[in-house]
């Protein structure tokens, strides 16, 4: 029944506020555009944000928590998109607290959606606290957003020892694929040497690069307008999404990942360095 | 006379289960006859989190006395209600914080971890004894993350990957770093003053041998970024470049 290329994919940071959310919704929905049944899952209990982001909050009758602790199926609880088929969503629930997240309870439930989709991207809130560690416990692989600052580049280095060390994967000896994605990034900051550049982050985190999206207004009036950035009118950050799915999907390949790499930096007016 | 400074030692931890002290002797000479030589003077400190709540009253006078009598220098307390830490106090210990970091800092007994120093100095097998079997050394293919502590005890430790800002990496012998090392570094734990560190770029937060330390603003710019070997000459933290 599982089918074999399930893939769970956490998008997780540590740090809040760095596009976890706006990326899950993103990358979630270009998946589905490419024909893959795709679920986006929101474990930030109480908060709720996700729905917001891809507009079905008024479509919320069960949640999570809901099915967790069995008042209602999976069936009930899903939201199919109405844009895309192939795209549903699995909202958090507003009025319960984190702790209503059990380990039993979201490993029962991520295997039954395994059973469904090819894709489950569980958008962690931040922290590492308990909704965050469930969220990447049963992942396969993970995706890291960060801003180019120090703070945010400090806590992603600190999920990732926690992704080497408290996912199901890595008690099993097995890897978990990381990837990292830089969020936010504003060029003109990065030459006034306001934030870190590219070759910066990656220096630190040592991990492969999925993809840079540029800080751009086409994110605020997606969320507003309850549209994820890939349904939306094409802009930069629309692209820069598309292709990090493509390298995500594998289809732009390791050995070419310099050429793609230069491809956005141009694509983004990024000649030059940060200041040393 | 006396300089007062901060210092990260490593303390054996007594995890007490019970207040029956006559019965603890007995178990304590036991484990001693199994390690002499890692016993001997060794500071340790006495955790009272895994205490049954009925065991209210520990005679902490008496209990430091049977850890003297076994050759065993009790430095402080860990956990415990009030007015445990106040008999422990009465006793002579010192309350130490929970979580191993502020160990350093509320390490108030500099006198007990100079003695300790000393006594490792002049006696260099001595942590080696708790690993007798296998080899000692302790070898990291993986970047140590923020937040992350890799310990090689009784041997030396080598990272061949870089070590994050945040994280820390002890070894009671030496500690090679083929990568950047930009969180801390302390070797020579167990006070041995011969250990030595190389990395292969200083971006350090703080180096240590033997409790010597220097933080980052304390290293001299000219070795930031550089590959060095660090050792103690004439008492005193060296930088070298490789
Ligand atoms: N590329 C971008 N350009 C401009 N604004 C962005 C971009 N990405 C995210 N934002 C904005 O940053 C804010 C935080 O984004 P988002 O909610 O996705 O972050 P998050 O990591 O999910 O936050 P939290 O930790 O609170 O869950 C939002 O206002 C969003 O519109
Ligand atoms: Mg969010």
């Amino acid at each position: 029944m599982v089918k074999s290329e399930s893939k769970i994919i956490v998008v997780t940071s540590g740090k809040g506020g760095v596009g976890k959310t706006t990326t899950s919704a993103a990358i979630g929905a270009e998946l589905a555009n490419r024909g893959h049944k795709t679920v986006v899952v929101d474990f930030d209990i109480g908060l709720r944000n996700l729905d917001l982001i891809m507009g079905c909050e008024r479509r919320v009758i069960f949640d999570f928590v809901n099915v967790i602790q069995s008042d209602a199926n999976l069936s009930q609880a899903l939201i199919k998109d109405k844009r895309n088929e192939n795209l549903f969503i699995l909202p958090a629930s507003q009025t319960r607290d984190k702790d209503a997240l059990t380990a039993e309870g979201v490993e029962r439930v991520l295997a039954d959606l395994r059973k469904e989709f090819a894709f489950i991207i569980c958008d962690s809130p931040a922290g590492i606290e308990r909704g965050a560690l469930l969220a990447l416990r049963y992942a396969d692989e993970a995706i890291i957003v960060t801003n180019p600052e120090v703070s945010s580049v400090r806590d992603s280095d600190r999920i990732i020892g926690v992704l080497n060390s408290r996912t199901q994967r890595a008690e099993q000896n097995l890897e978990i694929k990381k990837h990292l994605l830089l969020t936010r990034y504003a060029q003109g900051r990065v030459q006034r040497g306001e934030m870190l550049s590219v070759e910066d982050v990656q220096e630190i985190l040592a991990i492969p690069l999925l993809g840079i999206i540029p800080e751009s207004t086409a994110v605020l009036n997606a969320s507003n307008s309850g549209v994820p950035v890939t349904l939306g009118p094409v802009s930069d950050a629309k692209r820069a999404y598309q292709q990090a799915v493509a390298v995500l999907l594998g289809e732009e390949s390791q050995s070419r990942q310099k050429g793609w790499k230069s491809k956005i930096l141009e694509g983004l007016k990024l000649f030059t360095r940060s200041p040393a | 006379m006396f300089q007062l400074k901060g210092g990260l030692y490593p303390l054996t931890a007594l995890q007490l289960l019970g207040s029956n002290l006559a019965l603890f002797e007995e178990q304590l000479a036991l484990k001693i006859q199994q390690a002499p030589k890692f016993f001997h003077h060794a500071p340790v400190v006495i955790e009272l989190q895994k205490l049954n709540p009925a065991d209210i009253s520990i005679n902490f006078k008496e209990l430091v006395a049977i850890l003297s009598r076994k050759k065993l220098i009790p430095v402080g307390i860990r956990g415990g209600h009030p007015t445990q830490q106040a008999a422990a106090t009465e006793a002579g210990l010192a309350i130490l914080t929970e979580g191993g970091k502020e160990l350093s800092k509320s390490q108030t007994q500099p006198e007990k971890s100079a003695e300790q120093t000393v006594q490792a100095t002049t006696n260099p097998d001595t942590s080696n004894e708790a690993d007798i079997k296998g080899t000692p050394t302790k070898i990291i293919t993986e970047p140590v993350r923020s937040g992350q502590q890799v310990y090689a005890r009784g041997g030396d430790l080598i990272v061949l990957a870089p070590v994050s800002h945040g994280s820390e990496l002890l070894a009671d012998g030496h500690i090679h770093i083929y990568g950047p090392l930009r969180g801390r570094a302390l070797a020579g734990v167990t006070g041995d003053s011969t250990a030595r560190i190389f990395c292969q770029s200083l971006e350090a937060e703080l180096i240590s041998i033997a409790g010597e330390y220097k933080i980052s603003e304390d290293i001299d710019q000219s070795f930031w970024r550089l590959g060095v070997e660090i050792s103690i000459e004439a008492g005193r933290l060296h930088i070298r470049p490789l």
